[in-house]
């Protein structure tokens, strides 16, 4: 609970600059200081920003933007996961360009203002519905008044309002008895019987960020930025809390979405290396279920699951979720309880190197 | 699988098999289009897809509005050559039909089913955009849609078909919204006296799904040929 207070209070402070190709005047106007909310939208800020820039820039009808190192940022991004998607090294304040002309339609989607945003909110909003209970009813026959109020919850960083609306639309995906389980687990070590037929069965809407290279870096800070999108891979994938066994960990979660780059290797020596390990990882990810993960878990019970693995392949160097950089280890429904965005998608970012 | 407990959705496996059943079905249709082709995911690095990932596709078709009593005639016949004189004078005509054409200012239209992991079925992704290139704006080529979708289009403007990045080509693609699709699915498969087998269904699953949501974008599957696949 406290953790999803400050996901919702947490914001990136931007200094905004206004494209040269829109500045008219001399000398050109300064940066503008804006503080961000991480789960808000870009575009959102649009009334903050434009009155630094209004006088300066050229006649026109304004369609608003932003660039980051070359890059155009997509709005339907919440904020901070662009953020920790695109600064390896969390730069503050982060420098971004704002263009109010020469909107590229074939990179982004149209903006039509807070519409577009709110219903692109309201659509993933749908979409995590459906993974979670299997239809979207709740969300598609909410009243105009409780949507507004939902979304204004939102806008405004109301964490209390947006419990009050969104509990409406019966979201639970894990029970948080769940989360002290497993906290008690670690602390007093009981056996996995325990935990048996008291964990709710969840499918967790996950959005997954793929940023791949295959430089190899001492620091994070001299990694080339993102002039393209094709660099970044995103999915968006349900996964399924394993209902049975031992604490489901964000690493068995990784393990489904990644089949390919987590596979049993960081959980088990004897398999390291070899041709048995390239064949596990062919598994297609759609039939790659938590039975597979929670079998190879039980063989190993002192297992430390890292971050690295698959040497030969690939290693996952970072994962960011709203800013934090979680250990593995950490109960999956920890994350999902106090990490989830409003829209109630987990945005997980990684930051892989592949080798070629 | 149990067709009765069948809860309308697919497997992205199953869709692939599915999807390719429908194209090899369509070509034996001969409506007047050309064949749906299956194109493997492009690689991205990091998320390989397992190898039966993909999306079908059909290209550069173009939408006219041919006269009322002609449109079940176009449908099987068409082959473009009249459609050139058949121009958007007949704004005030409702139905539209699909025609390959080779004219040069006219609009084209793309077409993409997609495989929803998260709603486990197809999806249906469009553009249009002119003959040089321009992509077009649903403003600009809703008049090529049949009344009823434009009809829903005024009604629901976000939640019908709306602009979102192709899970693929990541670009701004237009997405017919998938919500109720396996509702009216299960009434379309299972509605009948007779209970299928499942592999019959898969069979028959994008040609069902094609029949609804072609309709959208005024390309109609003839009844009798999903009679006739029974």
């Amino acid at each position: 609970m406290e953790a999803l207070k400050y996901v919702w209070e947490g914001a990136i402070p931007l200094q905004i600059h206004l494209h040269e190709s829109q500045v008219t005047t001399l000398p050109p106007p300064p940066p503008a200081l804006i503080l961000a909310p991480r789960i808000g939208y870009l575009p959102l800020l649009a009334p903050l920003i434009k009155p630094y820039f209004s006088s300066t820039l050229p006649p026109g009808v304004d369609t608003i933007w932003f660039e980051y190192k070359g890059l155009p940022l997509k709005w339907y991004i919440p904020t901070g996961v662009l953020f920790d998607l695109l600064c390896p090294e969390p730069e503050r304040p982060w420098n971004i360009t704002v263009h109010f002309r020469g909107y590229p339609g074939n990179v982004l989607i149209p903006c039509e203002g807070e519409d577009s945003i709110k219903w692109s909110f309201i659509n993933s909003l749908k979409e995590a519905a459906y993974i979670i209970n299997g239809n979207c009813k709740n969300v598609m026959n909410m009243s105009q008044s409780d949507q507004l109020d939902l979304w204004r919850s939102v806008m405004n960083g109301n964490l209390e309002a947006y419990q009050q609306v969104s509990s409406k639309l019966k979201l639970a995906i894990v029970e948080d008895e769940y989360t002290s389980l497993c906290r008690s687990k670690s602390q007093e070590g009981f056996g996995e019987k325990d935990l048996a037929g008291q964990v709710k069965t969840g499918r967790v809407p996950v959005r997954l960020y793929v940023w791949s290279f295959s430089e190899d870096f001492d620091d994070l800070e001299d990694m080339s930025p993102v002039d393209n999108w094709e660099k970044i891979s995103y999915i968006n994938r349900p996964v399924e809390i394993n209902k049975e066994g031992k604490c489901f960990t964000l690493h068995d979660a990784l393990r489904i979405l990644l089949p390919e780059f987590l596979s049993d290797e960081s959980l088990s020596d004897a398999k390291v290396g070899g041709v048995d390990v390239e064949d596990t990882q062919k598994v297609p990810s759609e039939d790659v279920s938590s039975n597979k993960a929670d079998e190879d878990q039980g063989q190993n019970t002192n297992e430390k699951p890292q971050a690295c693995c698959s040497p030969s392949r690939a290693e996952i160097k970072l994962i960011r979720i709203q800013g934090i950089e979680p250990k593995l280890e950490i109960p999956f429904s920890w994350v999902v309880n106090n990490l989830l965005n409003p829209d109630r998608f987990l945005h997980i970012c990684v930051y892989l190197k592949v080798s070629q | 699988m149990d067709v009765l407990n069948w809860d309308g959705t697919l497997s992205a496996k199953d869709f692939r098999i599915g999807a390719i059943a429908f194209a090899q079905k369509w070509e034996t249709l001969n409506l007047g289009y050309p064949p749906w082709s299956w194109v493997p995911s492009p690689k991205h690095p990091p998320l390989t897809s397992p190898q039966e990932e993909g999306y079908l596709s059909l290209e550069k078709i173009r939408i006219s509005r041919p006269k009322q009593e002609d449109v079940d005639q176009n449908i099987k016949t068409d082959t473009g050559e009249e459609e050139t004189s058949c121009s958007e004078k007949e704004d005030d005509i409702d139905d539209a039909t699909l025609v390959q054409s080779s004219h040069h200012e006219l609009q084209y239209y793309d077409f993409h089913i997609v495989y929803s992991h998260t709603f486990r079925v197809p999806v249906l992704y469009l553009r249009a955009y002119r003959s040089d290139g321009r992509p077009l704006l649903l403003d600009e080529f809703e008049k090529d849609l049949p009344a009823c979708s434009v009809k829903e289009l005024s009604k629901s403007k976000w939640t019908f078909i709306t602009q979102e990045e192709h899970p693929y080509l990541k670009r701004p693609w237009y997405k017919l919204h998938p919500c109720g699709t396996v509702e009216w699915m299960k009434l379309l498969i299972l509605g009948d006296t007779s209970q299928p087998k499942f592999e019959v269904v898969l069979e028959l699953y994008l040609l069902s799904w094609f029949s609804v949501v072609g309709q959208v974008i005024g390309i109609r599957i003839p009844v009798n040929v999903l009679s006739d696949c029974r």
